[in-house]
């Protein structure tokens, strides 16, 4: 039996951690990620959800929490933000280092300085190389089911790493948006028990993120690097049961009127909604686009997104965060660096929009694909939108 | 303009930054208003200020004022000061935090800048939760009370700020609260003019998050309540300790005199410490 209802996308965020029967939530309060903790606290202290909530000192406090809750074999969720994440970036590497499935809602905001409180990616930006699996989310629907099977993936013992589900600050967490909710006995068959493999337990003693000196450490990350890899099949897998069971079917590289076109968006995150606006716009006025959304992250979908790739002959790659010097914007780099190893021809144009939440319009990529924004000559570099120099 | 005004009127940033964020009966607005007037009183220039702050309600403060002002990330304020003031001594650096900015995320700063006693004032308003985003609890929040994060009851127990400050080794720590304005400015003065980490805890209330949980009605009850719970640090000296049980001691709890980090600091740099042993 499912229920279908208008609420708010972070409050939907926590009914989907309850209704993963999450064991832990250790979390620290910064805008837009409060109301998801505020809710799941509620909700533990209505003895709605058989959970321990502690509101701890950091972000950084909080991640280790959640690394020593699911090291003693707790499901264990968190949240955070921006700066917050930024603050537990020591902590990332821990979690994936040990093996440990957590899952975090990852409320994605523009970092200081200045400060903003509004949403981009330059945090998970800074954040994306920290061995975690990341999806990003396009509504709440979205997200809510991305956090169910987030648990699932992680959990897996082919798997075994913390998982990320990334939902843009305010333009998602703050909307209200009808979504339909599983039902607790569905979600309970989809997602049995957390059952580890190994865990800090007083019958069977273990030690987790031991000294490895030089002749073990590359070993040890080698066989981390390869299980984020191989977590690709087993991501296909748990979405692809997710859809028998639930009916909505997700895969890790999404597309929207690819096969008429030969010049596509690629984006991540919300923003898609507003590209896939523009591109019925432009249909309207017979002119074809499509649109590349990447729900997985990492591991970066390489085949998946060559697949769709190979016949375009212009890709527009659009994204909130600045390059930081770097010679394009994070995504750019990767696709880039996918279409070179691949020989692929095709012309490559990178746009940076919607930085500390500023609003991003269907028109401009209308105009991005009537080359009005003119493109870079060079490949080797991007166009902010709207900027004022 | 009442003279009191126009003094503060003299401090304040006319471009762009008002109205501000504050709910209208916050106590921030008076904690400021004291701050100017004992910066006024100590006859500091704007210039030779540095006020740094975190995140939070109170972290908004250096927006409204016309000094130098460091707008720095949660719980990193002091940090931030101590650099100011190891580049450049003859600034006067003023810190301003919250209780979460302060001593939750920022705890471990807060208690090493007492231990080192680094010249800086430490201004701590203290309303006992996460105001701004959303009412959570603190690492101040008293046992028992409701947040958003502890629907019920909380069941950790409180930080006294004041207390921690000089268990760390703060040489002056004043308490005062947004009821005793007057205090206040006294306090901030003090505080202004000790060589030395020097620490004001500033009672206030939150009505809009703490106060609406927790049934203790508008700004102005709340402020009856700091009148009817604060007993001034001589008082309290004749009062039993059972009468003492739910109030909290206002005014000037340490007072002494200990080396200064960065005068201890030149003493070892110019080879001024002792007969040419570099242990002082």
């Amino acid at each position: 039996m499912t229920t279908k209802k208008g609420i708010e996308v972070s409050i939907a965020a926590s009914i989907a951690a309850q209704l993963a029967r999450v064991e832990v939530v250790a979390a620290y309060p910064i805008t837009p990620q409060t109301h998801i903790v505020e809710h799941l606290s509620e909700l533990v202290a209505n003895g709605e959800l058989e959970a321990v909530y502690i509101n701890v000192e950091s972000e950084h406090s909080a991640m280790s929490a959640c690394c020593g809750a699911s090291a003693a074999g707790a499901r264990t969720f968190t949240s955070t933000s921006a700066q917050g994440l930024e603050l537990m970036h020591e902590i990332l590497f821990i979690a994936s280092g040990m093996r440990l499935p957590i899952v975090m809602a990852t409320v994605n905001r523009a970092l200081s300085s200045p400060l903003s409180i509004w949403g981009d990616h330059s945090d998970i930006m800074a954040a994306r190389d920290t061995g975690w699996i990341m999806l990003f989310c396009e509504n709440g629907q979205e997200v809510v089911d991305s956090i169910i099977m987030a648990f699932k993936i992680a959990e897996n013992r082919n798997v075994l790493l913390p998982v990320m589900v990334n939902l843009d600050g305010f333009s998602l967490s703050h909307v209200i948006e009808p979504i339909e909710f599983p039902s607790q006995k569905d979600v309970d068959s989809f997602l049995p028990p957390y059952k580890p493999l190994y865990s800090l337990h007083p019958d069977k003693p273990v030690t987790m993120g031991a000294y490895a000196m030089p002749e073990l450490y590359t070993e040890a990350k080698y066989a981390q690097e390869t299980a984020l890899i191989n977590s690709k099949k087993v991501i296909i897998d748990v979405m692809a049961e997710f859809g028998e069971r639930f009916g909505r079917h997700y895969k890790p590289v999404e597309t929207y009127n690819t096969e008429n076109a030969d010049f596509a968006f690629i984006c991540l995150g919300s923003i898609n909604e507003n590209i896939s606006t523009a591109i019925d716009e432009l249909k309207s006025n017979g002119k074809e686009a499509g649109l590349i959304k990447l729900r997985l992250f990492r591991p970066f979908p390489k085949d998946e997104l060559l697949a769709v790739l190979k016949d375009k002959k212009r890709i527009a790659i659009v994204e909130r965060a600045m390059p930081g010097g770097a010679a394009n914007s994070p995504l750019y780099n990767e696709i880039a660096s996918l279409i070179y190893a691949n020989k692929l021809h095709i012309t490559l144009e990178n746009y940076i929009v919607g930085l500390g939440g500023r609003d991003v319009h269907p028109e401009d990529f209308i105009d991005v694909f009537d080359m009005k924004i003119a493109a870079k000559k060079d490949n080797n570099n991007y166009n902010v939108i709207g900027v004022r120099e | 303009m009442a003279e009191v005004t126009k003094l503060i009127h003299k401090y304040l940033r006319h471009d762009k930054k008002f109205p501000h964020v504050w709910c209208p009966g916050c106590g921030i607005g008076i904690m400021l208003g004291a701050l100017i007037r004992a910066i006024d009183k100590c006859g500091f220039t704007k210039d030779e200020i540095v006020l740094v702050s975190g995140i939070g309600c109170t972290g908004r403060l250096p927006v409204y004022v016309d000094f130098n002002t460091l707008h720095t990330t949660h719980g990193r304020a002091l940090a931030f000061a101590t650099g100011v003031k190891l580049a450049n001594p003859k600034l006067k650096v003023i810190v301003v935090m919250g209780d979460g900015d302060a001593v939750a995320i920022g705890g471990n700063h807060f208690i090493h800048a007492a231990r080192r006693n680094i010249d800086l004032t430490a201004i701590i308003l203290n309303n006992s939760i996460y105001g701004m985003t959303g009412g959570q609890y603190s690492p101040t929040t008293p046992y028992g009370m409701k947040t958003t994060t502890s629907s019920f009851f909380h069941i950790e127990q409180a930080f006294n700020i004041s207390e921690l400050a000089v268990t760390a080794g703060a040489p002056f720590v004043g308490r005062g609260t947004v009821y005793h304005a007057r205090l206040l400015d006294s306090l901030m003065e003090k505080a202004f003019l000790k060589k030395g980490f020097a620490v004001v805890e500033v009672i206030s209330h939150c009505h809009t998050q703490f106060g609406k949980l927790n049934k203790m009605g508008t700004a102005v009850e709340m402020m009856e309540w700091q009148r009817d719970h604060a007993v001034t640090v001589e008082k309290a000296a004749q009062m039993k300790e059972e009468e003492l049980k739910d109030k909290f001691r206002i005014g000037i709890l340490i007072d002494k005199e200990l080396p200064v980090y960065l005068d201890e600091y030149e003493k070892i740099r110019t080879g001024s410490s002792g007969s040419g042993d570099r242990r002082p």
